[in-house]
């Protein structure tokens, strides 16, 4: 029993770059269960956090797009963006080689995995970090999943890597926990930038918290694209989750459309 | 159309600080290394955010590229929604105008927007 937490959450820059322009009182919220997020992973005192984003091109390109790919290395570096535009200093973040190979291993007797000995994050994983590890002393595992050029990894694949995530880390000593970072509906970098389909959102929310797998798979991209648009297709990274936890059940700890930051924060947590 | 060389070229200007230096310095050279029209060329030489927009650049791509360039947040939204007016739709790539535009997140109009609702139940 090495798989201690399982949770996902928003990533948009604006959540850290457009701070200042929110809702005080909405803002403050989230970033209270953002924090509560922190003190929960905090306890299950792990050795190593793995962060499944659905990156921006800041390390793959179409020239030889991954449908998964993890991080291997013993230190990564971000965020990419520009500091003060993402409100985050550019920082050197712990990871583990040698933990990464092994989980790598693992998970590859499953689904083909993509590996990479140098990973510069975006704020795709540095949003998230700096509100669950702001300290940046936690061992990082990146992921990534092709949200971005399609053709995108398919839902079902989705669902098989987060079940080969599990089994690997189920077969590590270490402590590993687990957060998944992505959508759910917006239409970010469009000038629809701050729309969000609310009613969308917690459809798939309540889907999420009964970890239903056929209605979690029940998903095309077309569909997807009309009614949560491109930024929709990162619930790749939050289905990745559901599967990770293994019928376990969630719940939402935080919901709620904040436009200036362009998504529909989210904080959610499986209880495995 | 050489999206892809354009793409491409967005995608190092954001993650490597040598090939903004480039850019800056001495951009012929740097842009003979892609195979870019003329449109593209010039787009990128003005910092035509609209154009690029519509030319097709992913929008994740093109963010980084106005933080880089110092565009506040709502011009840079406002530049997309001007590049949709002068040059017409989005001409390639997954981003198109899938909607009536509602008002600029963290604008005063903002408070007023009604979102549309969910056709998916």
């Amino acid at each position: 029993m090495s798989f201690v937490f399982c949770g996902i959450c928003s990533h948009g820059p604006g959540i850290t770059g457009r701070a200042g322009r929110a809702d005080v009182a909405v803002r403050d919220a989230f970033y209270a269960q953002l924090a509560r997020m922190r003190e929960a992973i905090e306890s299950t005192k792990p050795d190593a956090l793995i962060v499944v984003a659905a990156e921006h091109f800041a390390n793959f390109f179409m020239d030889n797009m991954p449908a998964f790919a993890m991080g291997m290395a013993d230190d990564y570096e971000g965020p990419i963006e520009d500091e003060d535009w993402l409100a985050i200093p550019r920082t050197k973040v712990p990871g583990n080689a040698a933990l990464s190979k092994r989980v790598i291993e693992a998970v590859m007797h499953d689904v083909d995995l993509a590996y990479a000995e140098e990973w510069k994050f975006d704020h795709g994983i540095m949003v998230p970090l700096h509100f669950l590890t702001p300290r940046y002393d936690l061992p990082v595992i990146p992921v990534n999943i092709n949200c971005q050029g399609p053709p995108l990894t398919p839902l079902s694949r989705v669902w098989a890597f987060g079940e080969a995530l599990r089994r690997a880390a189920d077969a590590m000593p270490e402590r590993i926990a687990l957060v998944c970072t992505g959508g759910i509906s917006h239409w970010p970098c469009t000038p629809d930038s701050g729309k969000v389909n609310e009613a969308w959102d917690r459809d798939f929310l309540d889907r999420w918290t009964r970890n239903d797998r056929a209605a979690l798979l029940d998903y095309d991209d077309a569909a997807v694209y009309r009614d949560a648009g491109q930024g929709g297709f990162e619930i790749r990274t939050l289905i990745a989750a559901a599967a990770a936890a293994r019928g376990a059940k969630g719940s939402v700890w935080f919901y709620e459309p904040i436009p200036i930051f362009a998504v529909g924060c989210t904080v959610a947590v499986m209880d495995i | 159309m050489s999206l892809y060389a354009l793409q491409k070229l967005m995608y190092h200007l954001n993650r490597d600080p040598k090939v903004r230096e480039r850019l800056r310095d001495d951009p012929d050279t740097l842009l003979d290394d892609y195979a870019l029209g003329t449109e593209e060329r010039n787009a990128i030489a003005a910092r035509d955010v609209g154009l690029l927009y519509v030319l097709g650049v992913n929008g994740q791509l093109l963010m980084h590229y106005t933080a880089f360039i110092g565009l506040e947040w709502p011009q840079y939204l406002q530049a997309m929604r001007d590049g949709i007016v002068t040059h017409g739709p989005v001409r390639a790539g997954i981003y198109a105008m899938t909607t009536v535009a509602p008002p600029i997140a963290g604008t005063k109009d903002e408070d007023a927007f009604v979102p549309p609702r969910a056709s998916h139940a």
